[in-house]
């Protein structure tokens, strides 16, 4: 787990600490990110799970995760808008973020890196896709 | 060689299309033979009067022979060029070519204006299919509620032991997501097949009729009133930008101008107060056939016919070529239609007026009350086969729905088993 300084959150980062590898997924339908969370917590795994496209960037900044996982389309905020300001962040910057789309194009593909998003996974995906990207970008990210 | 050097190719050109001798020229244009062959070969400049005298000899305006009268081709001519990706030798010659050629090189400029056209078509109707708003979260719900089902059944499928309270929640969100899939991916075909708002219907020659003839409520009080001709209503039209849309609203226009002379709306409009909607009756009563009864009913304002109504005429082939949308009654925008409306019993029996109760499948089914008739569009002479349509009128409520017979859209979004009648499998599955 990467550990960073000045963040906010005390208490809530302490308990997460001491859980292990930490993820915030943010996503607007509910029965995935149950099966999303069920899936993670199942694999060591706390999920930190919200709805909204508009608070992300705070929930994201506070939470402090190893890893985030996003829709692109979002109520109040895209995906996209949400990546470009965190990685508009210095200490933002390796942040591993999953985007989970249903544009799968080209196109949308290479806004989406543009913007700094580190892999793309376009809907309907296999739950052994995102645990093995989630697996994959966590390592790379500890390497790294 | 520049372009106003070559007035005297033109002159050339166009007699020798008219089969003119040059003396023939010559002395109706009052110059001798050969000072127009001085002319003819661009070594006499030419303008002023001889070139309006040769001009009307030759039945064009002077500016068909002058420089001015091919700049736009030419100018068509050099963007054709710069298109087509690959160089063009003689580029430098594009005024002679215009010039000596002016026949092929207009098949030249039309068919480059027309790939315009049609390129201009296709990014439309690929940037509607990009960034539709209505169709991205269309499809954004489709597969998130797919990405969902498939998540959530790879749980239960391969988790060994879940617990109880796991397994019913996850059973709970399968039966909701997959309820949700079936209505969102329904909504999403009939978006694709069946959209009736005006907007987003152009593109083609008949959506962009049926566009115009939607934003005029498919009531035309110029035409009932006698104070315009069909033609002057296309005038300000500019939901028909195609010259064959305009084609198709001007035909549709003139077939109402005749029913409105056949069915005088304040007549009408009496005898409905006294008879109803009865179409045999009113057909007797003004003199008139049934088909344009039925089109005249169509066409009255609602207030006017105390209801809504809807229409659809066919040719022989059963090709939609009118439609009037009316509330809970789809109608295909692309493709055959359902074989089972009255519309189709009525072109199998010309003449032979077909009335039916109908209700079509769905969520919020409704009868209709369908009355049909097909008949020749014009007088065959002997031996000649008649060319059949059919118009059916579509009255919401039906006669008190009495055992409405079913019926669907087209085949293709069409939910209904056993079917004797389809053509070709659904995507979608039975009451889901």
């Amino acid at each position: 787990m990467r550990l960073r300084t000045g963040e906010a959150g005390g208490q809530r980062r302490e308990e997460i600490l001491l859980m292990g590898r930490h993820v915030v997924l943010i996503e607007d339908e509910p029965n995935i990110t149950e099966a999303i969370r069920f899936l993670l917590t199942r694999d060591g795994w706390s999920v930190d799970a919200h709805t909204d496209g508009a608070t992300a960037v705070e929930v994201i900044q506070d939470a402090d995760p190893d890893l985030v996982i996003l829709d692109l389309m979002l109520p109040g905020k895209s995906g996209l808008e949400i990546v470009r300001e965190l990685r508009a962040q210095e200490d933002m910057q390796a942040l591993p973020v999953l985007m989970l789309t249903a544009r799968g194009q080209m196109r949308d593909r290479e806004m989406a890196e543009k913007a700094g998003v580190t892999r793309f996974m376009t809907k309907p995906f296999s739950n052994a896709e995102v645990l093995t990207a989630v697996r994959d970008l966590h390592a790379q990210a500890s390497q790294g | 060689m520049a372009r106003d050097t070559l007035t005297g190719s033109r002159i050339r050109e166009r007699r020798l299309i008219l089969g003119l001798r040059q003396a023939e020229l010559a002395r109706e244009a009052g110059i001798s033979a050969s000072y127009l062959n001085l002319i003819e070969h661009n070594r006499r400049r030419i303008g002023g009067k001889l070139l309006v005298d040769i001009a009307g000899v030759l039945g064009v305006e002077p500016s068909m022979l002058s420089e001015g009268a091919e700049a736009a081709l030419i100018s068509t001519l050099r963007e054709a060029a710069a298109d087509s990706g690959v160089p063009v030798a003689e580029l430098d010659r594009v005024d002679e070519f215009a010039g000596r050629f002016p026949g092929w090189a207009e098949v030249l400029a039309t068919g480059h204006r027309r790939i315009a056209t049609l390129e201009r078509t296709v990014e439309t109707l690929s940037d509607r299919l990009t960034h539709d708003p209505n169709l991205a979260a269309s499809v954004h719900e489709v597969l998130s509620t797919a990405a969902a089902i498939r998540s959530t059944a790879s749980i239960l499928a391969e988790t060994g032991e879940l617990e109880a309270e796991w397994l019913d929640r996850f059973h709970k969100n399968l039966n909701e997501d997959s309820l949700r899939l079936a209505e969102s991916s329904r909504e999403l075909v009939n978006f694709l097949d069946e959209g009736d708002t005006g907007e987003d219907r152009r593109g083609m020659p008949q959506e962009e009729a049926e566009a115009f003839f939607q934003e005029n409520g498919f009531h035309f009080p110029a035409l009932e009133e006698a104070v315009a001709a069909p033609e002057d209503l296309l005038q300000e039209a500019p939901l028909l930008v195609s010259d064959a849309a305009r084609s198709l609203a001007l035909a549709a226009l003139e077939q109402y101008q005749a029913d409105a002379r056949a069915l005088p709306l304040k007549d009408l409009g009496q005898a409905l107060a006294s008879e109803g909607i009865a179409p045999v009756s009113l057909a007797r009563r003004f003199g008139c056939t049934l088909p344009q009864v039925l089109r005249r009913l169509a066409a009255l304002p609602e207030e006017m016919l105390g209801q809504e109504a809807g229409m659809v005429i066919c040719d022989a082939s059963g090709t939609l070529l009118f439609r009037k949308p009316v509330t809970g009654f789809a109608m295909p925008r692309f493709g055959a239609s359902c074989p089972l409306w009255p519309l189709y019993t009525a072109l199998v029996h010309p003449n032979v007026p077909v009335r039916r109760n109908v209700v079509q499948h769905g969520r919020n089914a409704a009868a209709f009350d369908c009355m049909a008739v097909a008949w020749a569009q014009e007088i065959p002479d002997f031996g000649q086969d008649p060319m059949y349509r059919a118009v059916m009128l579509i009255l919401p409520g039906g006669k008190d729905a009495e055992d409405p017979q079913p019926v669907g859209a087209s085949c293709r979004i069409c939910p209904r088993q056993g079917c004797a009648a389809r053509r070709e499998p659904s995507i979608l599955k039975e009451e889901f």
